[in-house]
């Protein structure tokens, strides 16, 4: 990557979150992971009636509360107290993960710490550590229907985070369907990675020079859209 | 002669648990969802060497007081104390912050099988549901599938995950009555249920006993078969808000931010296992 690249802007968290929330459509079942995953709640597309499932065992839950006013027994997988909103409903762990594995999660939305270009997804084992969390992340990766990835492009050094293999931990190979990064939006095909968006003011040149394998840049390739 | 599993003590409840003992624990990871009282007279007890199964290992007592919570033990409490041998688990670790478990871990001073969540639960309810195993497509692929047999149904791969079975299993719910019904209150079902009957002797911690008669047949969430103990919370005030100072919370938030850079200190000088 070239150092006048290194300062261009990206996308904040809020407009990476708002870009997947297009995604939804009408109906979807829908789990949100902590960070960036979950801000996507927010921007549900005006007219679209999305069920959002949490891994502790809620359906249909609605928005994140404001600090010390929601109820502790109503929270999301990340401890956010939410509120309750008519048709929502709970269940045992066991249940969640039976939504989860048995085809009835239509899109799951992680963040990552690598991507390959087959669509295989790290995201469990903290790269500073020797140890990490799995929690529900291999579940989900594995059962949803689709699964986006909300992330940023590069490391905080600048090293892609878009690889040809992944070195570290695999959570699922094979499993992932649209990245949406602060630069670009990448849809994981079986002809290998298809460049279909870029943030405004990016090329897909450079967008190619922070990415490790060789993008597909669609034919109709265009500047992220938000509404 | 009636039915009674009410037993008047946590200590009471627990009397029976040795050194060496498997015990599952439920709820997720608020402290609201998670037996706190079992485990505070688990500690007590001064039993050691156990092997846990839990979703999580706990954030500790500090950070749930801070919030007002008038029941504030977790896992924790056995992680710190250094009780656990082995811990069966999804979520053993923070990304935010450096928890008492990745302490004990970097230390050698506990053994650990990290599950995935859905697996978890599945081969809890495995042992509650008398099944010799479950074929469960995570994991395929990744590390989780070292050693497991693997099958191929219907075109896809599946790996035989085995049953937990523990000799107790300690949950959380909201009411229970002397058979040992019970309901639970929001997400703070979880794991509680889905362990109910997966151990040996199921002790529930409730907040409130009821009569019988007095929870709804269509909505009791685990039957009462399952269940051994039942043991009621004290009565306490609810919890204050706004107890937290800022001054707390900004010292709190410091001292992880210090044991997440001592961390990264160690692992660029190599020391770290």
């Amino acid at each position: 990557m070239s150092d006048n690249l290194r300062g261009k802007e990206r996308l904040d968290r809020q407009i990476i979150a708002l870009r997947v929330a297009k995604e939804f459509q009408d109906g979807d079942v829908v789990n949100l992971g902590i960070g960036i995953p979950m801000l996507a709640s927010n921007f549900v597309p005006a007219g679209r009636e999305v069920v959002f499932h949490s891994e502790n065992g809620v359906l249909g839950f609605g928005e994140v509360t404001l600090p010390g006013e929601g109820d502790l027994d109503i929270v999301n997988a990340g401890g956010q107290t939410v509120r309750p909103q008519p048709g929502m409903c709970f269940f045992g762990h066991d249940e969640s993960f039976a939504i989860v594995r048995g085809g009835h999660l239509d899109i799951s939305v992680m963040g990552a710490y690598q991507i390959s270009e087959k669509g295989d997804l790290a995201n469990y084992m903290v790269p500073e550590r020797e140890v990490g969390t799995i929690g529900g992340a291999m579940d989900l990766a594995q059962g949803a229907r689709r699964l986006i990835i909300a992330m940023n492009h590069t490391t905080k050094e600048g090293e892609p985070r878009i690889v040809k293999k992944c070195s570290y931990l695999l959570t699922a190979p094979e499993c992932v369907d649209l990245v949406v990064t602060d630069i670009a939006v990448i849809e994981v095909t079986d002809r290998g990675l298809v460049l279909k968006e870029v943030a405004p003011g990016w090329t897909p040149a450079e967008v190619q020079s922070m990415t490790e394998p060789t993008l597909i840049v669609d034919p109709e390739c265009h500047d992220i859209e938000l509404m | 002669m009636p039915i009674n599993k009410i037993v008047a003590s946590f200590d009471e409840a627990v009397a029976d648990i040795e050194d060496g003992a498997v015990i599952m624990v439920g709820g997720f990871g608020t402290v609201v969802s998670i037996p706190s009282c079992l485990l505070e007279a688990v500690y007590r007890k001064g039993v050691k060497n156990l092997t846990t199964v839990s979703n999580s290992s706990g954030f500790g007592a500090d950070v749930w007081r801070m919030q007002g919570a008038p029941f504030p033990e977790d896992m924790d409490i056995l992680v710190r104390n250094e009780r656990i041998k082995k811990a069966i688990v999804s979520a053993p670790v923070s990304a935010l912050y450096v928890n008492n478990f990745e302490k004990l871990l970097r230390a050698g001073k506990v053994d650990i099988e990290m599950v995935p969540q859905g697996t978890l639960a599945e081969r809890v309810r495995a042992a509650k549901a008398g099944l010799g195993g479950v074929y469960i497509p995570t994991g395929i692929g990744t590390v989780v599938e070292e050693g497991k047999e693997k099958k191929v149904i219907d075109g896809r791969e599946y790996l035989l995950e085995l049953p937990i079975k523990a000799d107790f299993a300690l949950i959380h719910a909201h009411k229970g009555d002397r058979w040992g019904n019970l309901v639970y209150r929001g997400t703070s079902r979880t794991f509680n249920p889905t362990m109910a009957g997966a151990a040996r002797v199921t002790i529930a911690e409730v907040d409130e006993i009821v009569e019988l008669g007095e929870l709804d047949p269509e909505c009791i969430v685990t039957p009462g078969v399952y269940v051994d103990r039942v043991v009621e919370r004290p009565k306490v005030a609810p919890a204050q808000e706004g107890e937290i100072t800022d001054a707390q919370a900004l010292e709190s938030t410091r001292r992880f931010r210090e044991e997440v850079e001592a961390v990264k200190r160690t692992k660029e000088r190599g020391g770290a296992q």
